[in-house]
């Protein structure tokens, strides 16, 4: 049942997985997944609430236990030292998770850095140039001061994306990095991983925002825990996997040369 | 929304300038501890040429008064741990049950050794530290069991109460049993400084310098707690054992309070609270500053336990439960207002 997506450069693979089962209470949360996402290419997960595609996101960043094997970059995830995977892969989680509204913007983001410090050992000036670097791509560099409990949703979002930048990973792996912004950020976005794709870095966001989405390079289209197909963005058959797996309540529609998704109402 | 926004624009205090304020204001309420006495206050300086006045100072007011600022750190120490630790504004040793646990661990050792809390060898007071401490740890595990987990606030607090009353009643069952020693102890767990000797004061100072050290050590891992636990895990942290890591601190601070002045409530739930209030800063930083804080308010509080009715005196935890239910009842008062 499961499908893969085949790299068309050929070039080495940032992930994949194989037979990858997980289960949560007694929920099978997914379903012997099989994928190979291709690296320095972008990639969006899209699919219906509860598809599993949170789940996957931490599997990859090594924080769910699993069954089946997963690698990085070619080598098995179980035989990454914890510090070594931080700084291979970075995970930014759902932004209704949890914030540490204690912390100043500048020292959240300095988080980032923790896979590339020893315990003891303080912050390098390379750590705090990867720190302002990051904070000014955001644009959050201006409140960098201010604790993040005094920030709105949109700023502090953005805050914890510098946060995922700082660790110079490079995987980056996103859960609906899109939900708390507004327009002009989403497109900053955009052109935020567009550059990352550039400089040869892998992104994987879950999006529910198809439109959007459909400027991935590639999709992954996940529903019941498995990957029900999986293409890229221009692909007739994978707009029509789209809107199956939301039953049909959306459709695509092409707008110059990009593609659109609308809610269907018949 | 315009006071919110002064507030914000209003240059922020920086930590190292209230370090070195509260470590001052320390001293001075160090040097006051040492003219407050049951006669009422006396400068220091009136004392110096009689050897008995000398003598009631360094052997009664100076070891109670160090006694307290050490108690004082130790449990907003333990406070800003445990905030840290539970990711939970509301988490302190009290409220946790941890020190009950405690209290218990050293109720225990002294009914079973008919040892009188106001034993001042140092034998004893090592084992009644090391009592306490066990016992911080068993009160912590099993609320943080009766909670399932740290999630959810109000399980967190009332499994803490529980656990509080359960081991707080057993506590006072034991000390039942042995009506030679029950005065003692009834004024012992009502907290007060009263009975802080010399000895005492060498062992919270040693374990106060190990467990601030240890804890600025761990700190990182609190402040990346603080984005909850599964990024805390992404970034490579090693959590269980960070984890157990604090515990371990946690309820050694508590128990070395405990077994030395008894019960003292809310001190290390206000000083956190306290310092956040002033400075935005990481957890190296907060955890010595909510220590000093906590010097600073159990110190004072102590003052006011002495000096109110003097020459009689109140015990100085329940005057902090007093103040600090107050606070409580504040601080809860205006989350519900700004998180409803």
């Amino acid at each position: 049942m499961s499908k893969t997506i085949v790299a068309s450069s050929l070039g080495s693979l940032a992930i994949e997985t194989r037979d990858l089962i997980v289960t949560r209470g007694h929920a099978t949360v997914l379903k012997g997944l099989a994928l190979k996402i291709p690296k320095g290419r972008w990639c969006a997960i899209v699919g219906p609430n509860g598809a599993g595609k949170s789940t996957l996101l931490q599997v990859l960043a090594g924080i769910l236990p699993y069954q089946g094997e997963v690698s990085l970059l070619g080598q098995p995830l179980h035989q990454h030292a914890a510090q070594i995977r931080a700084r291979r892969i970075a995970w930014l989680a759902q932004s209704s998770v949890q914030s540490a509204d204690d912390l100043t913007a500048y020292d959240v983001v300095m988080l980032g850095r923790l896979p590339h410090q020893s315990w003891l050992g303080g912050q390098s000036l390379a750590d705090h140039a990867a720190v302002e670097y990051a904070l000014k791509l955001t644009q959050a560099w201006e409140w960098r001061a201010r604790a993040l409990g005094t920030l709105s949703g949109g700023e502090k979002q953005r805050v914890l994306l510098a946060r995922l930048l700082a660790v110079q990973a490079d995987i980056l792996l996103m859960d609906e990095p899109l939900a708390s912004l507004d327009p002009p950020h989403q497109a900053d976005w955009l052109l935020l991983v567009r550059d990352l794709v550039e400089q040869g870095k892998t992104v994987v966001s879950v999006l529910h925002e198809v439109t959007l989405a459909l400027y991935a390079d590639d999709l992954l289209v996940m529903s019941n825990g498995q990957i029900q197909y999986a293409g890229k963005r221009d692909e007739p058959t994978l707009h029509r996997a789209i809107e199956t797996v939301f039953e049909n309540r959306i459709a695509i529609q092409p707008l110059g040369t990009r593609w659109v998704a609308l809610p269907a109402l018949s | 929304m315009k006071a919110a926004h002064t507030k914000r624009s209003l240059p922020k205090p920086r930590a190292a300038t209230l370090l070195w304020l509260l470590s001052l204001l320390c001293v001075s309420t160090l040097l006051i501890g040492l003219s407050v006495g049951s006669t009422g206050i006396e400068p220091l300086w009136n004392f110096g040429a009689d050897s008995i006045e000398a003598q009631i100072i360094w052997d009664i007011r100076a070891p109670r008064t160090l006694g307290a600022l050490l108690t004082g750190a130790l449990l907003g120490l333990a406070g800003a741990i445990a905030q840290g630790l539970f990711r939970n504004p509301l988490a302190d040793p009290f409220l946790l049950g941890s020190a009950s646990g405690a209290s218990l661990g050293v109720a225990i050792m002294l009914v079973s050794f008919g040892i009188s809390p106001l034993a001042t060898q140092w034998f004893v007071k090592v084992g009644l530290t090391g009592a306490a401490f066990v016992g911080a740890v068993f009160a912590v595990l099993l609320t943080l069991s009766l909670a399932k987990g740290v999630q959810h606030t109000l399980r967190l607090l009332l499994a803490g109460v529980i656990v509080g009353v359960v081991l707080g009643a057993l506590t006072s069952l034991l000390s039942l049993t042995r009506p030679d020693i029950l005065q003692a102890m009834q004024a012992f767990m009502l907290g007060s400084t009263a009975f802080v000797s010399w000895s005492a004061c060498s062992i919270m100072m040693i374990v106060w310098l190990t467990c601030t050290a240890a804890g600025v050590a761990c700190s990182r891992g609190l402040d990346s707690l603080a984005l909850g636990e599964a990024t805390a895990l992404s970034l490579g942290l090693p959590l269980a054992k960070l984890r157990g890591a604090l515990i371990g601190i946690l309820a050694l601070a508590t128990g070395a309070a405990v077994s030395h002045t008894g019960l003292i409530a809310f001190v290390g739930l206000a000083a956190p609270h306290l310092v956040r209030a002033i400075v935005t800063v990481r957890y190296a930083w907060l955890l010595p500053l909510a220590s000093l804080m906590g010097a600073l308010l159990l110190s004072l509080a102590d003052l006011f336990a002495r000096g109110l009715v003097a020459p009689q005196e109140l015990p100085v935890g329940v005057l902090t439960a007093i103040l600090g239910g107050g606070y409580l009842m504040w601080l809860m008062n205006r989350r519900s207002l700004t998180h409803e």
